[in-house]
Formats: structure tokens, C-alpha cells, sequence
């Protein structure tokens, strides 16, 4: 069911990425203070957006099967989030590369979306090892239900709390990501971020549909398993048992 | 169900006098933890910034300690299992459990208070104790609140004891920063409160959010 999706999907995120990567290396301006680094922002930035929001989506399909208790939702919830910590994991290295760059130091306390990145990577790094320390199956998806509804409510408190502190201690010089882009910089970056975007609909649903593919496998896999012991056990009860010598004695 | 959790709270707390495992095994935590930052700085007397950060984090690991006995009764003795047959809601269990964490915490905090002032704090505790009781209390409340949640979710994992850690400590950083931001100027020499009410604020928005979050997820939890 997710299969037919695929292939469309997968051109489209192609072509879209193509045309990002075109307009960021021969479209968007140098940036004037920054140089060629300030292009990972077209990176950084769609990264760092969608791994939000998949978290945030996570969280809303962890609800879904709250509500529906249909455990497809579990599933789709699981695969965004682990979806979203690859992306977390991209956007901490993306970011620190980008202050290294500009700044000259691999990491700079006082932006705060890549603090808060930091604290949110390290509280879903716990999702994954909470979720498969747990054995039965019905309860494995309840908890991690939970957990994806707590975390994606604790994404958008921690990022408001450590906005404030860097507001507070580091009153911010100048904002990157501000509305003051010129008009080629904003197209790209939004063709850059549908790209993204793309991308990760795309690998969710790839995994959904290689998970219900081995899914189903099993399933008739077991079964077969099933008719070829009756049909063993059929046999033996047909047939006249073979009359086997008496063991040697040891 | 105000009742009920009452009860259950009532069980609770006389099992903590009786037993003393969860206060006494925080307190004397904090008080370690301050020796060891006083040979770990190198400093007889500390105040702003350092101060504030050393209180809060060293109550927050703390607290961590009460969360990994909350449920340690249910779970050993099978209590549980006893407690979801009762026909009783099950949001007086999460009621009871967040306020006999509150009630360890503030226990933890008469020691752990008084004990920073006099082996670390450089300037006087009592000028500024009102607007840090106000902290410590709203910050109690959130604590409280994700510390019983995240003490159900890790309860029935296999590796609880490294889980439960794991899964509150970045869960309570926001109370850190407001913690830590709205301590600083209350240990820095005059001890005049700054931005005080933001802090307080936020910490509130961070009870609140937990509280119902708490109250709504804690259900799910207890299925079975």
C-alpha cells in the first residue's frame, strides 16, 4: 500500500533536489560578508526545519494511535522519528561546520537553534533504546506513544526557554535566518526546503513499505511453516510407522 | 479521586517515614555533591553564576534519584497490579505519585538549601530567600509533574535504572535555565531579583504544560 506511492515520490524528490542543488551553486548570490560557507545555510537550515517538524508530526501520529489505538500509527510515528534524529544528527554536524566557519569555533553557545537541537538529539536519543527495552509488543507502542507526545510538547517549551537565555546573556548581533533576505537567497532556500522535505517523505515512506513488506513476508512465511506440518503430520498418520532397530545401548 | 489519591499518597509518605529511603538518600546526595564541587572548583565560597548553577543542577541530579524509587514499591511488591483491579481512576495514582515527589523535593530543598548557604554560598541566603523559595517552588511543581510521568514510562523498561536518567535530564533543562538565569542575580553581591516574574513565568508555562500533559498521557501507561 505504500509501494505504489514510491516511485513518484522518489522522481520527485530527485528533480526537486536537482533544482535546489542547481539554484544554490549558480542562482543564489555569494553572500557578502560569509563567502561560498553561507551555501550550507540551504542545507542547514530545510535540515533543521524538517527534523522539527517530523518530530512534531511524530507526535501527532503517537496521538493518532493513542486515539484509534491502530498500531499503523505507532509505526508511522516510530519511522518519523527515527527519521528525524538522522536529520537532528545532520543538522548538529551542518551547524557546526557553518561556526566553524563563520565564527572559528566548532560550537558557538549562543544560537540557540543549535543548543536547542543539541538538548532535543539528546532527549529522543533516548527513544529508541526506551522503546526496545520494552517486550510486549502493545505496551512497546503505548510507551513509545507517550514518550513522542511528551518530547514533541518538551521540542517547542525548550526551544522558547532557550531562546530567552541567549536573549538575556547574548543579545544576538545580527540574525541569519531574518527576513532581510534578497528575493534569489528566499527562492532557493525554499526550493531547498521542499527538497528536504521530499526527502524525507519520501524515506518514511520507503521504510513504512519495506516494514510492512517484511511484515507481511512473515506472516506467510508462518503460515507455510503451519501446512507443511500438517502435511508432515498427515503423512505420519497415513502411513504405517517404520520399524525402527532398538538403540545400542551406550 | 481526590480521595483516592489522598490514600495513596497517605501510603506513600508513610512508607517513606518508616523506610526513609528516598529524602534521606537525596539530602545526603546534595550535600556530597557540594563537597565535591567545593574541591572540584577549588573554591571555599562561591556566588553568581556559579552558585546558581551549582544549586540547580545538583538539586535536578537529585531528584533524578527520587524518580528511580518512586514506583520502586509497586513494582517489587506487585502494588500495582493490586491498585489498577481497585476500581479507581487511574489519574489519582499519577496525582498521588507527583505529590509525594513534591513532598520529597521540598524535603530535599529544607536540607539542601540551608547546606549550600553554609558550606558554598559566598553572599547571604537570607536576603534573597523569599524570591528563590518562589522558584523553588514552581519549579517543584514541573518537576514533580514530568518527574512522576517519566518515572511510569522508565518503571517498565528493562534497563530502568539508565532510562529513567536519561530520558529526565533533558526533559528538565528549561527549568535549569530559569532556574540558573533567575538565581544568578539573587547570589551576585546586592542580591537584587532581576527579571524575576519572566522566569517565574516560564517555569509556570512549564508546570502548567507537564501537569496536563502528565494528566492526559498517564493513562495509556497503566493499560493492562
Amino acid at each position: 500500500m505504500y509501494g505504489r506511492a514510491l516511485a513518484p515520490l522518489a522522481l520527485a524528490t530527485a528533480a526537486a533536489s536537482a533544482v535546489a542543488f542547481g539554484l544554490i551553486f549558480f542562482y543564489a548570490p555569494l553572500d557578502a560578508d560569509q563567502g561560498f560557507i553561507q551555501k550550507i545555510f540551504y542545507l542547514h537550515v530545510p535540515m533543521a526545519m524538517v527534523a522539527l517538524l517530523g518530530f512534531l508530526a511524530g507526535g501527532v501520529m503517537a496521538a493518532m494511535h493513542l486515539r484509534t489505538r491502530d498500531r499503523v500509527w505507532d509505526m508511522r510515528s516510530y519511522v518519523a522519528i527515527h527519521l528525524s534524529i538522522i536529520l537532528s544528527l545532520g543538522v548538529l554536524v551542518t551547524g557546526s561546520i557553518w561556526a566553524r566557519a563563520s565564527w572559528g569555533h566548532w560550537w558557538v553557545w549562543d544560537e540557540p537553534m543549535l543548543v536547542s537541537f543539541l538538548i532535543v538529539f539528546l532527549l529522543y536519543a533516548v527513544y529508541q533504546p526506551l522503546r526496545f527495552s520494552i517486550d510486549d509488543p502493545g505496551r512497546q507502542a503505548r510507551y513509545a506513544s507517550v514518550f513522542a507526545i511528551a518530547g514533541a510538547a518538551f521540542t517547542v517549551l525548550n526551544f522558547i526557554a532557550v531562546r530567552m537565555a541567549a536573549a538575556y546573556t547574548h543579545p544576538r548581533v545580527f540574525s541569519q535566518t531574518g527576513g532581510n533576505m534578497p528575493a534569489d537567497m528566499f527562492i532557493t532556500f525554499l526550493v531547498s526546503l521542499g527538497a528536504m522535505a521530499l526527502l524525507f517523505v519520501t524515506l518514511w515512506t520507503l521504510e513504512l513499505a519495506s516494514k510492512n513488506a517484511a511484515e507481511r513476508l512473515r506472516r506467510v512465511r508462518r503460515r507455510l511453516e503451519r501446512e507443511a506440518e500438517y502435511s508432515e503430520a498427515g503423512e505420519r498418520l497415513t502411513r504405517p510407522a517404520p520399524i525402527r532397530p532398538a538403540p545400542a545401548p551406550r | 479521586m481526590v480521595a483516592t489519591a489522598l490514600a495513596i499518597l497517605r501510603k506513600d509518605l508513610r512508607l517513606e517515614l518508616r523506610a526513609r529511603e528516598a529524602v534521606p538518600a537525596m539530602s545526603l546526595f546534595t550535600v556530597t555533591a557540594f563537597v565535591l564541587f567545593h574541591f572540584g572548583f577549588d573554591r571555599d565560597r562561591l556566588d553568581g553564576d556559579v552558585a546558581a548553577g551549582t544549586l540547580w543542577v545538583t538539586l535536578l541530579l537529585a531528584t533524578v534519584l527520587g524518580v528511580n524509587r518512586l514506583y520502586a514499591a509497586e513494582r517489587e511488591q506487585g502494588g500495582l497490579e493490586a491498585m489498577l483491579l481497585a476500581p479507581i481512576d487511574r489519574t489519582a495514582i499519577f496525582l498521588a505519585k507527583a505529590a509525594a515527589l513534591l513532598l520529597y523535593l521540598v524535603a530535599l530543598e529544607l536540607v539542601a538549601v540551608p547546606a549550600f548557604g553554609l558550606l558554598l554560598l559566598g553572599p547571604d541566603l537570607i536576603g534573597p530567600l523569599p524570591e528563590l523559595c518562589a522558584l523553588l517552588i514552581v519549579a517543584d511543581v514541573g518537576l514533580a509533574a514530568t518527574g512522576a510521568l517519566v518515572g511510569a514510562l522508565a518503571a517498565e523498561t528493562r534497563a530502568r535504572e539508565l532510562i529513567g536518567p536519561l530520558l529526565l535530564l533533558p526533559l528538565v533543562v528549561p527549568l535549569a535555565i530559569a532556574g540558573a538565569q533567575a538565581t544568578e542575580p539573587l547570589f551576585t553581591a546586592p542580591g537584587v531579583a532581576e527579571d524575576l516574574g519572566r522566569w517565574l513565568a516560564l517555569m509556570g508555562l512549564y508546570a502548567t504544560i507537564f501537569v496536563l500533559l502528565s494528566i492526559a498521557l498517564f493513562d495509556f501507561l497503566l493499560e493492562d
